[in-house]
């Protein structure tokens, strides 16, 4: 009888070489990192800014709060639910042939990575950039918001709406061609009817993704919550702007609890 | 037997009162916000001509030459997203811990930490950016302590709800065995989530790289510093040349990183 009861599997050795490489890699990436820390210090004047942050919380501008005339809060905030909605729509509608460029259930494996890399690239542009953009087209204001969230929130949407088509029963496609339906029958017929509820949860998700973007999309001029906001911060009105950052939180907060609501129901 | 033993059955069409006035009201919504918003897509349309030629300035002979310029600030913003999603994971790590209501089991404790991140989550990068630029001046710290609260927020989220899904026999077993609270953390969390708290730190990074591209516009540092500089001049075959060299670059640290991401989880 031997003296071991068992044997014992020998522990996997092969990658401990490439292990350790790739901790030194990532250590040295962060202390390269750090080496570009620059730390000067706080501004003389940052002790009246964050006490008038402060202010800001317990003491609101509550006349700025109710006043509902054009440069009121409350006219801020729902311009900038106005420009997530539309936004979000521009973009839920927009998705949809980009998304069936992108299924290979659809167009076939070559057509499809063409479309999955046009998604890509729709979505690493940064939507603030796209404002950029378009707010030198249609000048500043709520317009050039609509249209970057319009074309930035595709790149999302048309990912998720692709997988869902990909993942979808293809009998009822396969049915109706073998009844002599054409590609328009197909699409709406089976396709859509069979997506349309993930495709409207996938499109409130985007719209509380779009309430964030849209409120720092004033920062630079696209209209939306994030203009008084700037506004208030280089005139050292350290009060108000903090008073938009806390409504700014609570509305979102809100519409996400009412959003997640709505998609639970959905899906 | 009566004679009316053949029934005609009729299938009721169920009221769709609701549907269409659901429809009604999310068409109001709709058309109500492109209203208040100012939007006509007529006028888009109608400008189009010119949106062609600014994308024509921008890309068509971007400035080969204003890549040296680039190179620069686009390292600065690849640093400023490491270190934020670096000291964001390891301050949200014990945080997701106090998070998780199947670690703390005190709903005292777990309900308002879960608050606060909510709260950091929901304050967008640039706006944090922006107010902190107010305190620490212009540059590039400001910009990496605003992702850094934000990472923070975005992992410790993520990480508490994996916690709360993990597999809770080995849990049982270390306790059953007279384990401590420390123990349990070491042999049945720790080993169980750290793949996917390495997976999420590695999103953060992702999603921070593309902020920081853009947190130079409040000042904060990074390329988009460079890039506000040339817009403000209208320099487009400048501000193309960002443009392109910071898309490819997220792109190539996008690649790198989701398929790190695949091996991990």
């Amino acid at each position: 009888m031997s003296e071991k009861i068992m044997n014992l599997p020998k522990k996997p050795q092969t990658n401990k070489f490439y292990k350790t490489l790739g901790y030194i890699v990532v250590f040295s990436l962060i202390i390269w990192a750090f080496q570009g820390l620059n730390y000067k210090g706080v501004m003389e004047t940052a002790s009246g800014t964050i006490s008038g942050m402060l202010d800001g919380v317990l003491n609101p501008d509550i006349e700025y709060i109710t006043n509902t005339t054009i440069d009121g809060l409350p006219n801020a905030v729902l311009e900038t639910i106005a420009i997530a909605i539309s936004g979000t729509f521009v973009s839920g509608i927009l998705a949809i042939p980009f998304a069936l460029l992108a299924s290979q259930n659809i167009v076939g494996e070559n057509v499809a990575k063409v479309g999955k890399f046009l998604i890509t690239m729709i979505r690493t542009f940064p939507e603030l950039i796209l404002a950029l953009i378009f707010i030198s087209v249609v000048g500043p204001g709520a317009p050039a918001g609509i249209l970057a969230l319009g074309i930035h929130s595709i790149g999302m949407l048309g990912k998720l709406y692709s997988e869902s088509i990909e993942s979808m029963d293809i009998g009822v496609k396969e049915a109706l061609e073998s009844c002599g339906g054409n590609k328009a029958e197909v699409l709406f017929r089976a396709v859509l009817p069979q997506v349309a509820p993930e495709f409207l949860s996938y499109t409130l998700f985007r719209f509380e993704i779009n309430m964030r973007a849209a409120s720092t999309l004033g920062l630079v001029g696209a209209g939306g919550i994030g203009a008084p906001l700037i506004f208030a911060i280089r005139s050292r009105r350290w009060d108000r702007a903090f008073t938009i950052v806390v409504v700014l939180v609570i509305t979102v907060t809100i519409i996400d609890f009412v959003s997640g609501k709505i998609r639970k129901k959905l899906v | 037997m009566s004679e009316a033993s053949v029934e005609k059955i009729v299938v009721e069409k169920p009221l769709r009162i609701k549907f269409y006035f659901t429809i009604a009201f999310v068409a109001f919504l709709i058309l109500g916000s492109a209203y208040f918003a100012g939007f006509n897509i007529f006028e888009v349309l109608g400008n189009l001509d010119q949106t062609l030629r600014l994308l024509k300035r921008l890309f068509i002979w971007p400035d080969w030459d204003y890549t040296s310029n680039i190179i620069g600030p686009l390292l600065e913003t690849v640093q400023m997203a490491i270190v934020g999603s670096f000291l964001g994971a390891i301050v949200a790590f014990p945080v997701s811990l106090l998070a998780a209501d199947n670690f703390i089991e005190n709903k005292y404790v777990n309900t308002p930490v879960r608050l606060v991140l909510n709260i950091f989550r929901t304050i967008p990068a640039l706006v944090l950016a922006s107010l902190f630029v107010a305190v620490f001046g212009i540059g590039s710290f400001a910009g990496i302590v605003a992702l850094f609260i934000f990472s923070f927020g975005l992992i410790s989220k993520l990480t508490y709800e994996s916690i709360e899904s993990i597999d809770y026999g080995q849990v049982e077993a270390i306790v059953s065995l007279g384990g401590t609270k420390m123990e349990v953390l070491r042999y049945a969390i720790i080993p169980q989530i750290l793949p996917q708290f390495m997976s999420y730190t590695l999103y953060a990074f992702e999603v921070n790289v593309r902020a920081a591209a853009v947190l130079g516009y409040v000042g904060a540092g990074g390329i988009g510093q460079t890039y506000e500089r040339n817009l403000a001049f209208r320099l487009f075959d400048r501000v193309g040349m960002i443009i392109i060299v910071s898309f490819v670059a997220v792109l190539i640290i996008d690649f790198i990183s989701s398929n790190i991401r695949k091996r991990l989880v």
